[in-house]
């Protein structure tokens, strides 16, 4: 299928690979990703922090180039924070058309308007939703097979919209990682905060919180995350190491893309266990 | 600072009164069950939980909930607006507290709201993050020499994995300045 694609700032900056990997992936399994053309920053956690009016309209104007491009696809977001404020202003936009109207007075001079049309989806919900369950399966060959994997899903791809898993207990990336014929660790930390934002201005939050979360991570050889704020907070404050790395780069592993490719070089963590385990 | 202080700032600002009006109109129907307070991840942190919090919002106590780093802390992970029993929007309540502690530009929240200026700032300016200069005008603008040092650490790592970009700031009104100003000109109206 085809999606439009907001990357979103992170993934041009310390997320890098996660960009990489999502592209590669989408190439991989023959989807073709379209990015929004002029996109701008969504408002991250700060925006909200500061002006509610302005935290609905720089996601709005994203939305309002999505639509623009006529295409009428989904747009498809790897960043949990990016999904849920592009979320939330379409939700907010469609609920009140009094701040549909404001916003869109402030958007008239760029040659913009929203009307929340297009549909907003994160990464997660497209992989496990969508089909490439299957053709992971069959592209894979089973190429991870002895091997245990935690799923870290975070909490801004599951809350506060329910929109494609338990947002207490995520399961939604269980089949993708089976597919590949690896195991899923049974744990309860899958949607326990890392700390967020909260940890880059706190980092003794960041440290507590992560601690808590690895230590349950026990026999698992890698833990794999769909959010560029969780997987920094996870490869910062380890109090062992662990590998941790993007679910697309798993996959694309998986599926015997070259670990270069994917980005594999930038992780912070290190994640050599599971590379040397696809190259033997 | 003193309570006082706090008291006296918001007076002086009617927009910010009105502001914690809402808030607490929001958190009318609260029954100060505690799940907020038990969901929270953050909660061994914060000098008072959650509940206390909103019960502190509810009965004007605004000098305590502004010398509290609770709604500082919070992380929105949005455990506690699933799990509220009335269904209320907790988390959006606590963004709407910083909005009012950034406004009230007050000292003891510097290592937050420094932040949020410093990436408000470079979004205006850029369109995109440029994170690299974003954090290093957070750490001019925090005035804390230990935060800086607290990132050396991770600095480090970064720029080995070649993930620092430090690029030329240039001046301007800003990719998004017309954006923001309309913005803030129709809130005006």
């Amino acid at each position: 299928m085809d999606y439009l694609y907001y990357p979103g700032c992170s993934l041009e900056g310390t997320a890098n690979e996660y960009d990489l990997s999502c592209r590669e992936l989408f190439k991989a399994l023959g989807d073709c990703l379209t990015d929004i053309p002029d996109w701008t920053c969504c408002g991250a956690t700060a925006a909200q922090c500061v002006d509610a009016f302005l935290s609905v309209v720089l996601p709005a104007r994203n939305l309002a180039l999505a639509e623009k491009t006529d295409t009428g696809l989904d747009v498809l977001v790897p960043c949990s924070a990016c999904y849920l404020n592009l979320k939330k202003a379409r939700q907010d936009l469609l609920e009140n058309s009094a701040l549909q109207a404001r916003v869109n007075q402030v958007l008239a001079p760029d040659e913009l308007a929203v009307n929340a049309s297009v549909r907003v989806r994160h990464l997660l919900d497209v992989l496990s939703r969508d089909g490439a369950v299957d053709r992971v399966a069959e592209l894979a060959e089973n190429r991870m097979k002895g091997f245990v994997v935690a799923p870290y899903y975070g909490c801004q791809c599951l809350r506060p919209f329910a929109e494609f898993d338990d947002p207490e207990q995520p399961r939604s990336m269980d089949a993708l990682i089976r597919a590949t014929g690896a195991d899923v660790l049974a744990w309860d930390m899958g949607g326990v905060c890392c700390g967020a934002s909260t940890a880059t201005t706190k980092p003794q939050v960041g440290k507590e919180l992560v601690g808590r979360i690895l230590d349950q991570a026990g026999d698992a050889h890698a833990v794999v995350t769909v959010c560029p704020m969780c997987q920094m907070n996870l490869e910062r404050f380890q109090p062992r190491p662990v590998p941790v790395l993007y679910l697309p780069q798993f996959l694309g592993l998986a599926l015997g893309l070259s670990g270069k490719s994917l980005g594999c070089d930038m992780n912070l963590s290190d994640i050599k266990p599971v590379l040397s385990r696809v190259a033997s | 600072m003193h309570l006082t202080d706090i008291r006296e700032k918001l007076a002086a600002r009617p927009d910010l009164t009105r502001h914690l009006a809402q808030v607490k109109e929001q958190m009318a129907t609260c029954i100060q069950c505690g799940t907020c307070s038990s969901s929270c991840p953050n909660a061994g942190f914060m000098d008072m939980t959650p509940r206390r919090m909103w019960r502190a919002v509810l009965t004007d106590r605004v000098d305590m909930v502004f010398s509290s780093q609770t709604f500082m802390l919070c992380a929105s992970c949005y455990v506690c607006t699933l799990r509220c029993p009335r269904g209320l929007p907790l988390t959006d309540a606590m963004a709407e507290l910083k909005q009012v502690a950034f406004a009230l530009d007050l000292d003891r929240f510097r290592r937050s709201t420094r932040f949020y200026r410093a990436f408000m700032d470079n979004i205006r300016q850029y369109g995109r993050v440029r994170e690299t200069e974003m954090m290093a005008r957070y750490f001019l603008a925090v005035k804390d020499p230990r935060v800086p040092m607290s990132y050396t650490g991770m600095g480090i790592k970064l720029m080995a994995k070649h993930k620092l970009h430090p690029h030329f700031p240039t001046l301007g009104p800003g990719r998004l300045g017309p954006l923001f100003e309309r913005a803030t000109q129709q809130q005006e109206q």
